[in-house]
């Protein structure tokens, strides 16, 4: 059942070094708020899964919180490269990462396999590919009636999914709508659930078939207004171009971004004073 | 005839030729969408634009910045979650046109978007597979458009993410693949398609004022050319001013990342 509570509280009690976390939003409803605060608390050993690891995975693998990562795009989308990943895998700094490669439809099939309690996910997919060769964890399966060799993957199931979303109710209850991504899928994966939210609402007042997480599928909720910048939500704010071409030059470096690292989310007390942090910065930027 | 083009505009215009009007596209971000909007502008309003993030039927005013922009979300004709769009849209075999870019390919339009050397200890990490392994193989064709340079046309991968012809001939169709694959290779100087029999990429129509001495130092393989190769027709006004007015309304909304279109 889910209770109402801080997203430091949500971190502390839910997320554990040597996860397994699940942190999804696709370019939507990116969950940053409690990608920073698993930052503040100085968790370690992360199995990170995600489908697009953005900017919020860049933070988490720079700062040290990571040791496998599982995903099926890693750039900044309509920029380029995600630098912190990337020299954590070519050169294994802040330590080494180990990968687990899928692409977007293997993990959207894995992360359906999870939440319908299945071993493994099936799809016709990677034909022709090296991911057969080159990744242990990408195999076959022959159809027991047509014949067909169809591709299997291990389904995800996380420790701990994260997700962001629009309003909850009192009950905790949560509406989602807009680009959808696997949110739903991920918590369903998973044992356990934090939920951050926009609002707090006296009733939903969703049609019947919108997106809706049960509050009792849902640990916890957090009332986090704009925790998904820089990403963006919708209904509420736009995402933050700016922001997502001004980190190609602060993650570029290890020293700029452990800079920014400081004084953005360690010296920060939460999102809102982050915000805040971040509001100046930006203005400073631009002058 | 317009006093001038650039070698962008005239890639642009020449993959929003191909997409015909009504087909069911399934679009990458970045160029696949510039070219796949403007069709849509231009002799393709029927277009159903699809993409990975979910929106179905998409006809956005601006360009999209990233794959999973609101305005996506907000002019389509319905938004599907993204195991939905993968499962029942893509290898359910509703998508007609797969529309994809690429960071390297080879003769046989195999693309890598994965490492640059050993892939354990690779010497570039690209940000990996995304949409592109199934809609290579789902799609009922594939249009890839990328700009021509040895850096991106390579003798050989050192991945494969996305099969194409695999080794040539019929090794597509014996790998069980069940799209016919990249029908054209549309780059800044010229279009290629896969040669029938031999299924190389071979060039069939050169950008105006482009010579063969360019297009041979920009791939990294010996490029063959059709025995019917041709010119490419150049941009009309049309093609052109709606292009440019598209460019430039992105860039408006978008600021001064609007223009990475």
């Amino acid at each position: 059942m889910a209770q109402w509570s801080s997203l430091a509280e949500a971190i502390a009690t839910y997320v554990h070094d040597g996860d397994c976390v699940a942190l999804e939003g696709f370019t939507h409803l990116i969950p940053f708020a409690a990608g920073h605060e698993i930052i503040r608390q100085g968790r370690r050993g992360l199995s990170l899964v995600r489908m697009t690891p953005d900017l919020i995975y860049d933070q988490m693998i720079g700062a040290g919180c990571a040791r496998k990562l599982t995903f099926s795009w890693g750039g900044n989308p309509g920029v380029g490269s995600l630098h912190r990943f990337r020299d954590a895998v070519e050169n294994g700094w802040p330590s080494p990462l180990e990968i687990e490669e899928r692409s977007h439809s293997d993990l959207a099939n894995a992360y359906v396999a999870g939440a319908a309690n299945l071993p493994f996910a099936v799809l016709r997919g990677y034909i022709g590919s090296s991911f057969e060769q080159m990744c242990p964890h990408i195999r076959s399966i022959t159809c027991p009636f047509s014949g067909e060799r169809l591709a299997a993957t291990p389904s995800i199931r996380p420790d701990v999914a994260i997700v962001h979303a629009q309003k909850a109710d009192r009950k905790g209850n949560v509406l989602l709508w807009g680009i959808l991504g696997v949110q739903k899928e991920a918590v369903l994966a998973a044992r356990r659930s934090i939920v951050t939210v926009e609002e707090q609402v006296e009733s939903l007042d969703a049609p019947a078939n919108a997106c809706i997480l049960p509050g009792w599928v849902v640990d916890a909720v957090c009332l986090v207004p704009q925790g998904a910048r820089p990403s963006y939500a919708h209904g509420y704010y736009e995402r933050d171009n700016a922001f997502y071409l001004r980190w190609d030059a602060i993650s570029r470096q290890r020293e700029s971004f452990r800079a920014w690292l400081k004084e953005h989310v360690l010296d920060t007390a939460d999102f809102a004073e982050y915000l805040r942090v971040e509001a100046s910065s930006r203005q400073e930027a631009a002058r | 005839m317009p006093d001038g083009f650039t070698s962008d505009e005239i890639m642009t215009v020449s993959a929003a030729r191909m997409l015909r009007n009504g087909a069911i596209c399934f679009v990458g971000i970045g160029l696949p969408s510039t070219a796949a909007n403007l069709a849509r502008l231009l002799h393709a309003p029927d277009a159903v634009l699809i993409y990975e993030s979910g929106p179905i039927g998409a006809k956005p005013a601006v360009l999209p910045l990233s794959i999973g922009d609101g305005s996506l979300a907000d002019t389509a004709d319905t938004v599907v979650s993204t195991p939905e769009i993968f499962r029942y849209w893509l290898q359910g075999g509703r998508v007609d046109v797969g529309f994809l870019g690429a960071a390297q390919l080879d003769r046989f339009a195999n693309i890598n978007t994965t490492v640059i050397g050993d892939y354990r200890r690779p010497k570039v990490r690209l940000p990996g597979a995304g949409g592109a392994p199934e809609i290579n193989t789902s799609a009922k064709e594939v249009l890839v458009i990328v700009k021509q340079s040895r850096r991106s046309f390579v003798e050989k991968l050192d991945f494969i993410t996305s099969a194409g012809f695999l080794s040539g001939g019929d090794s597509r169709e014996r790998a069980g693949i069940p799209g016919k694959g990249p029908v054209a290779i549309i780059t800044d100087l010229c279009i290629l398609r896969p040669d029938p029999k031999t299924r190389e990429l071979t060039v069939t129509s050169i950008h105006p004022e482009i010579s063969r001495d360019q297009i041979v130092a920009s791939t990294g393989w010996e490029v063959r050319f059709s025995q019917d190769c041709v010119t490419t027709e150049p941009p009309t006004e049309k093609e052109l001013t709606t292009l440019r007015d598209l460019l430039a309304r992105t860039a408006k909304a978008h600021g001064a990342a609007g223009i990475a279109a």
